[in-house]
């Protein structure tokens, strides 16, 4: 991909899929996210940009109460996916997990075989009648992962042998298999070199069609090239969401332009 | 920028500024130095340790490897009908009423025949021919006798194990000139002996009873062996391998995966540190007053024993369980949970068999620490016990009293005989045998199935 494509940029309104209104949170004392206010369309390739340290992460693990797993980690305010909100006392954040799925910065497939990797969601969420429908699942999410030509042969194959772009792609792959609404994705081509970020990315665009997929970049060649919405954070603040196009050639706030054009981060 | 730097190639007429690399300072000559000193050092250490280590050896295997042979006397006895079952009927419990001593003469007289035949002349009366033998050789023909009824009246032949004395006197420990002092031994004994060598019916063998069989009482150490004490030993692994493995395990996981970090966790993870260095005698008085004196349970029953190894290996199984789940990269329960896997799925299809290896490592090790453990067992009966016959049953096992290994080599170290002295030293190397074998076990199975990232 040449940095200068830029994806197809009809922005229809589409419906909203998670609406995060006064999000607030602390790690302990730290106020860590102040007053976030973000919608996030289906079928929407959405980019978070902002410096090191400025919130992006943190809130993107909020979409999908990742971070439950940090004890001093509060979250204040409501995110609301398909107008539920999921800090209600009621939701359990294990079926949300099967309905948001994550990708993360480093590949981080299972130390088991290809197919296990892919097959473990279905499996703990009971997706799959039996062994033939578990197969087509894999397949099926393993296509769509852009991987399936490389590894169909060496299935049972571990995981971990996989070069850095294969292993993230399973790792798409994986999240994939659970048949989520949304994709959340931190950084994931941080770690990968620009061949195989090329290929994710390509993959990122493809997923667009059934998926609202929102990632997390520190390269903003990346969120130009493959995001329809951009949300620039700075200093745990939203400073400025708007259409990608908008955002990266006529920003409205100034800190939105010195970030873009190097002054800042 | 240097001057080398502009005018490449161009040899250096005179010193650069800096001192020349080839020559080197004083301070680079000090660090050198440190440097060399220091490996040194480490050398030195490693050589000290390595010496001991086949000092220890060496002094263990030639002080004990005599426990593992025995001398053994080769002797036709008739069994006479006469003595043994006056009544003539065969009847069992009229030949139970032969004791054990009844059995003395018996075995003078088959010596006294063997000597004729041999045509050995000596000057000893039968009875103190008889005396070269063990005291266990009597209870040994007894239980034939008692166990096949049937071959009263006939010639039976048999291995007696001789005593404790002459069996010295055959591995070189008793000599001469030591028993002077000695009233269970005279230096005429010891001449039959030489003669009976020389025929070839006293010889030196293998004694598999030392592995196998049960303690004997002080007068008759060439009979005691270690196998009983073994097995009380294996009962009490049993015990800790069944209640520290799941307890402990189950502990570290709940301590590492799910607890809160707080204030009262933070006491308990610093107290599980602290018990590990608690003295084992410790847990020896805390078995005696909760276990017995509390809770009845039998003394000196391996199960007791195993309950205090296990409140002793807890610790240690413990930290290492903490350890390998710890060292469990945090971006596979990540993994687990982004795909909707509900803590504990991630803990248990995906950590812990990450973390299996560490954790059989460090459950071996804490076993093979609890098999060389002395002190507890002192505090709750195992030791000055003599088990003299193996445990009838699986639940007698537990239950009956019994030792254990070490207790038993403690024990022998304690009994006046020399010939104990011996046995001890045997004891250790069965021991050490045992241990050696589940550390390189231990090795085996974190190189096998560890995995790297």
């Amino acid at each position: 991909m040449n940095d200068m494509t830029r994806v197809e940029r009809t922005v229809d309104s589409k419906a909203i899929k998670i609406a995060a209104k006064k999000v607030q949170v602390y790690y302990g004392e730290t106020h860590a996210i102040k007053d976030v206010d973000v919608e996030i369309e289906d079928k929407t390739v959405t980019a978070f940009i902002g410096p090191s340290g400025c919130g992006k992460s943190t809130f993107l693990r909020c979409l999908n109460r990742m971070n439950d797993t940090i004890d001093i980690c509060r979250v204040k305010g409501d995110i609301l996916l398909d107008g539920e909100d999921i800090y209600d006392k009621r939701v359990d954040p294990v079926q949300l997990r099967a309905k948001v799925g994550m990708v993360f910065q480093k590949p981080n497939p299972f130390p088991k075989s290809i197919y296990d990797n892919v097959a473990y969601g279905p499996r703990i969420h009971g997706l799959a009648k039996n062994k033939a429908e578990l197969d087509e699942i894999v397949e099926k999410s393993l296509r769509r992962g852009a991987i399936w030509d490389e590894v169909k042969d060496r299935l049972d194959a571990p995981g971990t042998g996989l070069s850095g772009g294969q292993q993230q792609r399973l790792c798409i792959a994986r999240a994939i298999a659970t048949a989520p609404e949304v994709l959340l994705m931190d950084e994931p081509c941080s770690a990968l070199d620009p061949i195989a970020t090329a290929q994710v990315e390509e993959l990122i665009d493809e997923l667009r069609s059934r998926y609202s997929v929102v990632i997390v970049t520190h390269s903003m060649q990346q969120a130009a090239r493959v995001s329809q919405k951009t949300a620039f954070f700075h200093l745990g603040n939203l400073v400025e969401f708007g259409e990608t196009g908008q955002i990266f050639t006529n920003p409205e706030d100034p800190r939105t332009e010195s970030y873009i054009t190097g002054r800042i981060g | 920028m240097t001057d080398i730097s502009q005018t490449p190639g161009a040899a250096p007429t005179e010193k650069p500024k800096g001192g020349s690399l080839f020559e080197k300072d004083a301070r680079t000559k000090r660090r050198n130095a440190a440097e060399s000193r220091f490996k040194m050092y480490g050398i030195a250490a490693i050589g000290i340790g390595l010496l001991m280590l086949v000092v220890l050896v060496t002094n263990i295997v030639t002080a004990g490897t005599g426990a593992f042979q025995q001398t053994y006397l080769e002797l036709d006895v008739d069994l006479k009908a006469d003595k043994l079952d006056k009544k003539g009927n065969r009847n069992i419990e009229d030949i139970k009423k032969v004791s054990t001593f009844g059995y003395a003469p018996l075995i003078a007289s088959a010596l006294e025949s063997e000597v004729a035949k041999l045509g050995i002349p000596t000057e000893l009366t039968p009875k103190e021919m008889g005396k070269i033998l063990s005291k266990a050789a009597q209870a040994e023909l007894r239980n034939y006798v008692i166990s096949n009824p049937d071959e009263i009246g006939k010639t039976v032949s048999f291995r007696f194990l001789v005593n404790s004395r002459v069996d010295g006197y055959m591995k070189g420990r008793v000599t001469r000139e030591s028993i002077a002092n000695d009233k269970s031994i005279t230096v005429a004994q010891l001449d039959f002996v030489d003669q009976l060598r020389d025929a070839g019916v006293l010889y030196k063998a293998f004694n598999p009873d030392f592995i196998f069989g049960a303690d004997a009482s002080d007068q008759r150490p060439e009979a005691a062996g270690i196998g009983v004490s073994m097995l009380g030993s294996l009962f009490m692994m049993f015990v800790v391998l069944a209640l520290a493995l799941p307890i402990g395990v189950a502990a570290s996981i709940y301590l590492e995966e799910f607890a809160p970090q707080n204030r009262l966790t933070d006491i308990i993870e610093v107290n599980i540190s602290n018990l590990a260095a608690v003295p084992s005698i410790v847990f020896g008085i805390l078995g005696l007053a909760v276990f017995i004196n509390y809770m009845h349970l039998p003394t000196s029953a391996p199960l007791v024993g195993g309950l205090v190894l296990t409140l002793m290996t807890l610790p240690t199984i413990i930290i290492s369980t903490r350890a390998s789940l710890k060292a469990v990269p945090p971006s596979i329960r990540d993994a687990a949970l982004g795909v909707g896997a509900s803590k504990m799925q991630a803990v248990f299809h995906h950590v812990l068999p990450l973390a299996a290896p560490g954790i059989l490592t460090g459950t071996i090790i804490g076993l093979a620490q609890a098999l060389g453990e002395t002190a507890p067992l002192l505090l709750i009966g195992m030791v000055g016990f003599i088990a003299s016959n193996p445990p009838d049953g699986i639940v007698a096992g537990f239950l009956s009293p019994n030792s254990a290994m070490p207790a038993q080599i403690y024990e022998w170290s304690k009994r006046a005989d020399p010939a104990f002295y011996e046995r001890a030293w045997g004891g250790i190397i069965i021991l050490l045998i045992f241990l050696v074998t589940m550390n390189t076990i231990a090795v085996i199975l974190r190189r096998r199935f560890e995995r790297r990232w």
